[in-house]
């Protein structure tokens, strides 16, 4: 092993059963569906107004969405066919009603003209695809970007222009590719190292030449040893080793959430209410590289994701997804469900969210769908046992909030520091009482940010 | 699947499953090493002791709840308490008197304040303190071991001022290690309540601070007033207070530097109480004592958060 780096995490990281049954098995392309239902709003900033009508006829890539406001990325539709209706879909994170276009498909999958740049399925010249990067200037780069739609794939969905063009007064010096995925179940992003590790390290060398960092690392744990043997072997075909360095990081839950994965690979700690830029650090996700890759020498919009499709399910797959696909298709195409089946989650075990709607949508930020049988837990009395600090990677003290909040003290969670919580879920994993501690820090932090208007 | 089976959760989906009940069953099986050293030495009667406190401790903490109309919760804390409260009294306390304690520890330390996780003292150590002020002469009646009679010869615990101490001072130390001397019922042996504590840690039950920095403070503030160390550290409630009393999560504080303030404030109350009160031991008093100042430890003594900063002048 020549260029890998290992580490140790910087935190008390929590060893979770992995259930990574997908691992080894290759992505699918998922049948374009009859219909797709795209949300306006997929990323965080403003939501976007509809550029097409009713009854038009639209293409695969074209932009039928946008927004004038900086923060913001447009929309494109996923397949060929006509717009037939505008509906509501309720948004299950944030609980809001937003607009979506329903696309019927025509079957034909007509596509918008992409121009390819380079093709890096077949070529080995990947001198020359330095070439051609290093011939488009960072604001082309930027434009590409933004008009082929690519937010943070990692969870957050912040339009990836905007991150990559951090204000002045931040110096940036490191840059960091997030390949760690620290959640049980999921494995869309180990897929995506393993079959698209081209795009990958190819579109981290794009990002790197936007915002010129002195060290670029690769962070994978070091429960996916392929992932990071594939990496190794195409790093030095690639020619990229003089340049980027390769991290083997001691699993442990959250690795993969930004703050403890710049304390681990750089020691600096992102200070409370900061963001990475703070310490000169970006971070970006695996798939979120593929993706600015396709935008930028390709000029393929983010219309497809890798959804990990998982759990109580007979076929459980990896499955490349266009956006707008009903999860309940998904699922569909993954075999019988368990019998005593009553969760949908959309995320990871630890922080995905439950949903009750089968027909909502593939997002741009969906990973993984996770079905799962399990009874209702019955919360206890705090018994003050101390776990839940013990374990939380931002050293706060969780059981103060769930008292606060059932005493309607809001604003006392803020002075121990309620939004540096991550919400990683590590404290009610290790709950004795089965108290949801993170639903009363979101319910805290939502009554807060309504309180201040 | 149906659409109407789908369930609403929180996120994280997933659990350790390490539950409340199941952490003081853990307890319990570790405080059966002390309770049979209890039973070994002091005789049958310790049996009876032991039945009626886990008894009247489960029983009244199910009609109190009946009687809140609340949920009861069969989560082994209740047995917790009993069995605790059985094995810091005197062995050959009259049932009673054991009733009454008991039912104290539960119906006032415990539920009054709203029940598990709401009690400010630790139940067992309160009913304890409620019986030595009702009944200060059979609170402080010790029978010498082994003793399976119930008509056992009376003899001093070694912290009190009439204990004789023998000749042999290697002898005394066996006999505090082992439990082959007077003293509360679960109290006399060091040997076995350490192979609970052992137990605790083992299953990752209680924090290792507070016992090391209680028992520190004992030695080292012994040691400065003179007295003999492993004496002090052996004898009387220490060992079981230390491990099993002090630790018990609902009356102790939350993190880690709290634990040893928590610790050491134990530790200078018992060796003040041992030195300079009227009563010989101080184990019970002084665990009530810090008890009281876990929740002001808790607000005040705060943890560094991940990423402070100190605030910058003109920022």
């Amino acid at each position: 092993m020549g260029i890998v780096v290992k580490k140790k995490s910087a935190f008390k990281g929590l060893l979770l059963p992995e259930n990574k049954i997908t691992a080894k098995k290759t992505t699918e392309i998922l049948p374009v569906p009859e219909k797709v239902t795209i949300p306006l709003q997929q990323s965080i900033g403003a939501p976007c107004e509809f550029i097409v009508k009713r009854k038009d006829m639209v293409k695969a890539g074209q932009k039928i969405a946008d927004s004038t406001s900086y923060v913001s990325a447009p929309i494109h539709a996923s397949i060929s066919g006509k717009v037939s209706k505008i509906v509501k879909v309720v948004n299950p994170v944030t609980s809001t009603i937003m607009d979506a276009v329903v696309i019927e498909s025509d079957g034909e999958e007509r596509w918008v003209e992409l121009k390819k740049l380079f093709d890096i399925k077949k070529s080995d010249d990947f001198s020359g695809l330095k070439k051609i990067v290093n011939s488009i200037g960072k604001k082309e780069i930027l434009k590409k970007i933004r008009e082929a739609g690519v937010v943070g794939l990692g969870g957050a969905t912040f339009p990836t222009h905007v991150k990559l063009n951090p204000p002045p007064d931040k110096k940036i010096d490191t840059l960091i590719l997030n390949g760690c995925e620290c959640e049980p179940f999921i494995t869309s992003d180990h897929r995506i190292m393993l079959e698209y590790g081209r795009q990958v390290l190819a579109g981290l060398y794009i990002i790197s030449r936007t915002i010129t960092p002195e060290n670029v690392y690769i962070a994978i744990e070091d429960n996916k040893e392929d992932a990071i043997r594939c990496l190794e072997e195409l790093i030095i075909k690639m020619e990229f080793s003089s340049i980027f360095k390769l991290v083997s990081l001691k699993s442990g839950y959250p690795m993969g959430a930004e703050k403890t994965l710049i304390k681990t690979i750089t020691g600096r700690s992102v200070p409370i209410g900061g963001l990475p830029m703070d310490v000169g650090v970006i971070v970006n996700n695996v798939a979120t590289s593929k993706s600015v890759y396709e935008a930028v020498i390709e000029s393929r919009p983010l219309v497809d994701k890798v959804v990990t499709v998982t759990g109580a399910i007979e076929n459980p797959k990896n499955l490349l997804a266009r956006v707008g696909t009903t999860i309940g298709y998904l699922i569909d195409r993954c075999g019988e469900v368990g019998s005593g089946t009553n969760y949908i989650i959309i995320g990871g075990p630890m922080m995905g969210i439950s949903i009750v709607d089968t027909d909502f949508p593939v997002t741009k930020g969906t990973n993984c769908v996770l079905v799962k049988e399990g009874k209702t837990q019955i919360e206890q009395n705090c018994i003050n046992c101390g776990r839940c600090v013990d374990i939380c990677p931002m050293k706060l003290i969780p059981l103060t909030y769930v008292r606060n909040v059932k005493r309607g003290n809001f604003e006392v969670c803020r002075e121990y520091y309620i939004e540096n919580c991550i919400e990683c879920g590590s404290c009610a994993y290790v709950c004795p009482a089965n108290i949801p501690i993170v639903g009363y820090i979101k319910t805290c932090k939502s009554t807060i940010a309504k309180n201040n208007g | 699947m149906e659409k109407g089976n789908i369930l609403i959760s929180h996120a994280p989906h997933i659990w350790r499953g390490f539950s409340t009940s199941k952490i003081m069953y853990i307890v319990v099986a570790a405080l059966l090493f002390p309770t049979a050293a209890g039973i070994y030495f002091f005789g049958y009667y310790a049996i009876y002791i032991i039945l009626a406190s886990i008894i009247t401790a489960v029983l009244t903490e199910f009609v109190i709840k009946k009687l809140r109309k609340k949920r009861f919760i069969m989560d082994g804390s209740a047995v917790i308490t009993g069995l605790l409260f059985a094995l810091i009294l005197p062995p050959r306390l009259p049932l009673w008197m054991v009733v009454i304690g008991t039912f104290f520890s539960i119906a006032v330390a415990k539920e009054a304040f709203g029940g598990l996780g709401y009690n400010i003292f630790n139940p067992a150590l309160a009913g304890r303190a409620f019986l030595s002020v009702c009944f200060p002469k059979e609170m402080t009646t010790w029978v010498l071991p082994p003793h399976f009679n119930y008509d056992a010869v009376t003899g001093a615990t070694p912290l009190s001022e009439s204990f004789i101490y023998p000749p042999d001072k290697l002898s005394l130390y066996k006999d505090l290690f082992f439990g082959n001397i007077g003293g509360s019922l679960g109290e006399t042996s060091a040997m076995l309540i350490l192979i609970g504590a052992a137990v605790l840690f083992a299953f990752r039950i209680i924090d290792w601070r507070i016992p090391t920095f209680y028992i520190g403070t004992v030695a080292l503030g012994s040691l400065l007033m003179g007295k003999d160390v492993l004496f002090q550290v052996l004898a009387g409630g220490l060992m079981v207070g230390a491990f099993f009393m002090a630790t018990d999560y609902v009356t102790s504080p939350v993190t880690g530097n709290g634990r040893i303030i928590f610790g050491v404030g134990v530790g200078v109350l018992t060796v003040l109480i041992r030195n300079f009160s009227s009563m010989p031991e101080g184990v019970c008093f002084s665990i009530l004592i810090m008890n009281a100042f876990t929740p002001l430890i808790d607000k005040y003594l705060r943890i560094k958060p991940f990423g402070f900063q100190k605030k910058k002048k003109n920022a």
